[in-house]
């Protein structure tokens, strides 16, 4: 399905059939559940993948698939609705024993009320949006005398994004790592997990480049890991493919940060290093069919890196461009794989998230995968806009990466700057 | 002298903040344009009074594109 914005896309034209669900603006095209029903009724479909952002972690859309008689294929209604609220995410998991960072036991309801749970966990503290995700009301907090303007900013934005503006308080855990786990359910009761995703080169809270296995990750702390994971998934009965993600010290203690109910961007990592099919399987999954795998089939072979190419100025922190693609070449090679989202001459428009492509690559090791992306990079070419792939080079040669020892702030404190 | 301000990007007006009348300060965002899914205030360049805001909420603007005058 597309919107008019998107008639002359690549997913469009590959597309056997394909269903014009309204206008550009996403309200009312791809956020509006009435258009994609009816999109789903015309078409005579008995199932809706949700795929990535828009709806895909919307539980009334989930709900209205399972009322209009569609199979969705993800989690149930509830078990997104649980998890979509992280104040209550967090709880439920501390309840099943994952470990979560200090920080409020649940919504602030003021800033005299931020102010005592962050002065008693100790600054600096992360103010998150119950509604979260994406990075989206979502502020550091450094000091008590910053805390009353990052309140107002971040509930404010909370509200215009989730309609929710409660917010919570969770310390800040400097320096640490992003390492997430990817979780399969079946509906036979089977959870089993797929190893871990290390994720900590963002801006903004959103990740840039992705790889599995986790470089230097302790194998008691990647055993713990991948224990909490599935634990987590099994207490909510969790059907389908999800992700798990935590926050890894240097010290290699962990701390339970959110669950993503939904395949993510970066599942091509996990496909590339353990040479299964993620989307295969969650058909499968919504079908009723058992998962097809057994916990021991599941290893990773080799690594595997993702780098996100987005249409935005690095130089420019990151300022969104959007333009025409004036021409475009895709790198092409042993153990690489791209998955592009436009051709020479589409509109990259204001209306949607700038990813223009992801380019995968896989190696025997580490170093050959990363060797790979190099090549990649450079080889390719997209004119029109300003692109992340400059930065992207920078961070494959620079040594703390190749050495493995990555923590969600470098990007902010210009580890990559030219 | 009256000054331009204008876009420094392409996108939609998502907050019309400061109006005509009002006394602004160097970086005072006057407007936010929401783009690629990200809000994005423009500055002013200099102290002053706003004199005119041709742009309305939920208008698309253009890079260079004025969206404030600066008496």
């Amino acid at each position: 399905m597309y919107s008019e914005a998107d008639a002359h896309a690549p997913h469009v034209s590959d597309a056997d059939e394909a269903e014009a669900i309204g206008p550009a603006p996403a309200r009312q095209s791809y956020l509006s559940i009435a258009a994609i029903l009816e999109a789903a009724r015309r078409s005579g479909a008995d199932a809706v993948h949700p795929g990535y952002g828009f709806l895909s972690e919307n539980w009334r859309f989930a709900q209205a698939c399972r009322d209009a008689g569609l199979t969705f294929v993800g989690p149930s209604p509830e078990a997104i609705r649980l998890m979509g609220d992280k104040i209550e995410a967090r709880r439920l998991m501390a309840s099943v024993g994952l470990p979560v960072l200090p920080g409020s036991d649940g919504p602030v309801g003021d800033v005299a009320a931020a102010e005592r749970v962050a002065s008693a966990v100790g600054f600096p503290v992360l103010l998150k949006a119950a509604g979260g995700g994406g990075g989206i009301g979502m502020a550091r907090v450094n000091a008590a005398s910053e805390l009353a303007a990052a309140y107002a900013t971040a509930r404010r934005r909370a509200e215009a994004a989730f309609g929710d503006g409660a917010l919570y308080v969770e310390r800040y855990a400097e320096g640490a790592r992003h390492v997430e786990v990817q979780v399969m359910g079946d509906a036979q009761g089977t959870v089993l997990h797929l190893h871990e995703r290390e994720c900590s080169i963002q801006r903004r809270h959103q990740k840039l480049v992705e790889e599995s296995p986790a470089p230097v990750l302790p194998s008691e702390t990647k055993s713990g890991l991948t224990r909490a994971a599935v634990a987590g998934a099994r207490a909510i009965g969790y059907v389908n493919a999800g992700t798990m993600e935590f926050l890894v010290d240097s010290a290699g203690a962990f701390w339970f940060l959110e669950m993503n109910t939904r395949l993510q961007v970066e599942h091509p990592v996990t496909e590339e290093v353990t040479g299964l099919d993620l989307v295969a399987a969650q058909l499968r999954v919504a079908a009723g069919e058992p998962l097809p795998w057994r916990q021991d089939e599941i290893s990773q072979r080799g690594a595997a890196v993702e780098v996100r190419i987005y249409a935005e100025d690095p130089s420019k922190g990151f300022l969104p461009s959007p333009g025409t693609i004036a021409a475009l070449v895709l790198p092409e090679g042993d153990g690489v794989r791209v998955e592009c989202g436009v051709a020479q001459g589409s509109v990259v428009s204001v209306h949607y998230d700038p990813l223009l492509m992801k380019i995968v690559t896989r190696g025997t090791t580490r170093a050959e995968a990363i060797a790979r992306m190099e090549a990649a990079l450079a080889a390719c070419m997209v004119d029109g806009v300003k692109t992340t792939i400059p930065f992207l080079r920078r961070v494959m040669a620079h040594p703390d990466f190749r050495r493995g020892t990555v923590h969600t702030q470098m990007v902010e404190q210009g580890a990559f700057n030219a | 002298m009256p000054e331009d301000i204008k876009a420094h990007i392409t996108g939609v007006v998502f907050q019309v903040v400061a109006h005509p009348g009002d006394a602004v300060s160097e970086g005072d965002p006057v407007i936010v344009l929401e783009s690629m899914k990200m809000e994005i205030p423009v500055e002013s360049p200099r102290s002053g009074v706003v004199k005119t805001i041709p742009v309305q909420e939920g208008q698309t603007v253009q890079e260079g594109e004025v969206v404030a005058v600066l008496e």
